[in-house]
């Protein structure tokens, strides 16, 4: 299933990786990446290759990937997804899943955007990336760029259409000594706007 | 030698016509890699050495279409159909790509990748001839701006859906009568079996056409007669491609239902129809900021340029197809 999965995607969309700035390579790393389309997480997936896929956790939205069963099969047999709430509740810290995964040693990918962009750029970064890096400071943090999602299944669509798809790896960054939170969170999102154009 | 092949079958002579294809491609890539052991860099120098990893390019090219032309005579006419169909598929969806849509024409590609691309080929493999050639043209060119304008979304309205029109005349009409030529039916001309031959002259005077004009741009260097378009593109290399190309479909006219003359005339056609085709999509590039459809340092699409490559035929075959229809007469009705 996962491989008829990945086939799939690459008549669809090509799923090209282009790594710019760091090489794939089996560290512990946080991906961050822009978010236009729930597709988003299957696209990094599929793009990454097939030794870093099965360390390496995406994170999911609870209520769209669990709302089928299809759907969360696939993202728990084939994706090893982390379940996020986008909902605050009380009394629960939103990033512990991250955490743990983090914890026991896998990579993990995420979208500090928090939710859908509708723009051309992506939106002020969530405090969750400054978060992560500062209790895991040995995981190494790659901004990704993906380009082109939002036009293979745009929000409300559901058959999606064949376009090209990339995702871009840059350079790695890293929280400096002493960075402000929003300081780092704005380099952040400017490293994956960069990788645009690149 | 030419009685000994008149009294094979049509089938072994096409097969007869792959050996002798693979045989002078083995001969050639073998001699390219023997050349590439050379290590006399003094002798030939560095752009030797480039100009040949350009050559193996090119050999690496011809060998993957040999081999699809070849898998498409032998599985039969379905998954010839089938395999030119994924070709338009792949060529559409670089189209596509590279052309910015908007959420409003998301409906409009579904109809075209999902269900335009397999009714054309299958009205192909059906062989509803009249229909599939009126099918785009006709019936498309309603449906595609109907469904745009049924979402609602009226900006740049015109542009948006003449490019999806272009792009699917381009990559699926043109390139589904490829396939249709082999299902051509030539009464009483002994050419039953034989239509693969027909393939093969297109892609072979196309071919040659173009290669001849790639060569004389890069020996004789002359400024570009139309630089807005394309920095290499000149009058005299084309003219010189040209004749080639036409004198190339001359001499193969034994292996087509044509006199030689006719036979010129058809690869002549042919000819016009691929390298301005190709002169069309070159403008098309230039409009679009890309030098190639699948330029790995410039598109972060990740195209790989195989749209680069079937222009010209996308262009070349219905001209092609039409003109034999016409001119011969022929039917293209239910096989006997």
């Amino acid at each position: 299933m996962g491989l008829f999965l990945l086939g799939l995607i690459r008549v669809l969309t090509g799923a090209q990786a282009r790594w710019y700035g760091c090489p794939p390579k089996a560290e512990q790393r946080i991906y961050f990446a822009n978010h236009q389309s729930h597709a988003d997480l299957v696209m990094i997936w599929a793009a990454l290759p097939q030794e870093l896929r099965s360390i390496t956790r995406p994170i999911a939205a609870r209520d769209y990937w669990t709302k089928t069963p299809l759907r969360q099969w696939i993202t728990t047999a084939v994706f090893n997804a982390v379940y996020v709430d986008r909902e605050r509740k009380e009394g629960e810290d939103p990033l512990q899943p991250l955490v743990d995964a983090l914890a026991s040693g896998d990579s993990i990918i995420i979208f500090p955007e928090g939710t859908r962009g509708h723009g051309e750029e992506p939106q002020p970064f969530k405090s969750g990336l400054y978060t992560l890096a500062q209790k895991f400071p040995h995981a190494v943090l790659v901004p990704a760029w993906i380009d082109n999602i939002q036009r293979v299944m745009p929000k409300g669509e559901v058959v999606p259409v064949p376009i090209l798809c990339s995702v871009t790896f840059g350079a790695p960054v890293r929280v400096e000594a002493g960075e402000e939170r929003r300081a780092f969170l704005d380099r952040a999102r400017l490293a994956v706007l960069a990788l645009r154009d690149v | 030698m030419n009685q000994f092949l008149r009294s094979l079958t049509p089938s072994q002579q096409v097969a007869a016509l792959f050996l002798l294809v693979f045989g002078i491609l083995v001969v050639v890539s073998i001699t390219a890699f023997l050349l590439s052991f050379r290590q006399d860099r003094g002798a030939h120098g560095d752009a030797w050495h480039e100009e040949l990893r350009n050559f193996r390019q090119l050999l690496a090219t011809s060998w993957v279409m040999v081999v699809v032309f070849w898998l498409a005579w032998a599985i039969g006419d379905v998954m010839a159909t089938v395999l030119f169909a994924l070709i338009a598929f792949f060529a559409l969806r670089e189209f596509i790509s590279l052309s910015p849509t908007r959420r409003g024409d998301h409906r409009s590609l579904v109809l075209a990748f999902f269900v335009v691309l397999p009714v054309q080929f299958w009205l192909v493999g059906t062989r509803h001839f009249d229909l599939f050639s009126v099918f785009i043209p006709v019936y498309v060119f309603l449906a595609i701006p109907l469904v745009s304008a049924v979402s609602g979304d009226t900006q740049r309205f015109l542009e948006r859906n003449a490019k999806l029109q272009w792009g699917i005349m381009v990559c699926v009409f043109g390139m589904s009568h490829v396939p249709a030529l082999m299902l051509l039916q030539f009464p009483g001309r002994n050419y039953e079996g034989k239509q693969a031959f027909l393939v093969f002259f297109l892609v072979m005077v196309v071919q040659t056409c173009m290669l001849v004009q790639h060569l004389v741009t890069r020996k004789l260097r002359k400024p570009p007669s139309l630089p807005e378009v394309s920095q290499s593109f000149n009058w005299y290399p084309w003219a010189l491609g040209m004749a080639v190309g036409s004198i190339a479909g001359g001499v193969l006219s034994f292996i087509t239902p044509f006199k030689p003359g006719q036979a010129l005339g058809m690869a002549f056609v042919a000819c016009v129809a691929g390298s301005m085709g190709h002169l069309v999509m070159k403008a098309l590039k230039r409009d679009r900021g890309v030098t190639a459809w699948g330029h790995r340092g410039l598109s972060v699409t990740g195209a790989n340029g195989l749209l680069d490559r079937v222009d010209a035929l996308c262009f070349a075959a219905p001209i092609f197809f039409h003109s034999v229809r016409w001119y011969f007469g022929v039917d293209a009705g239910v096989r006997p």
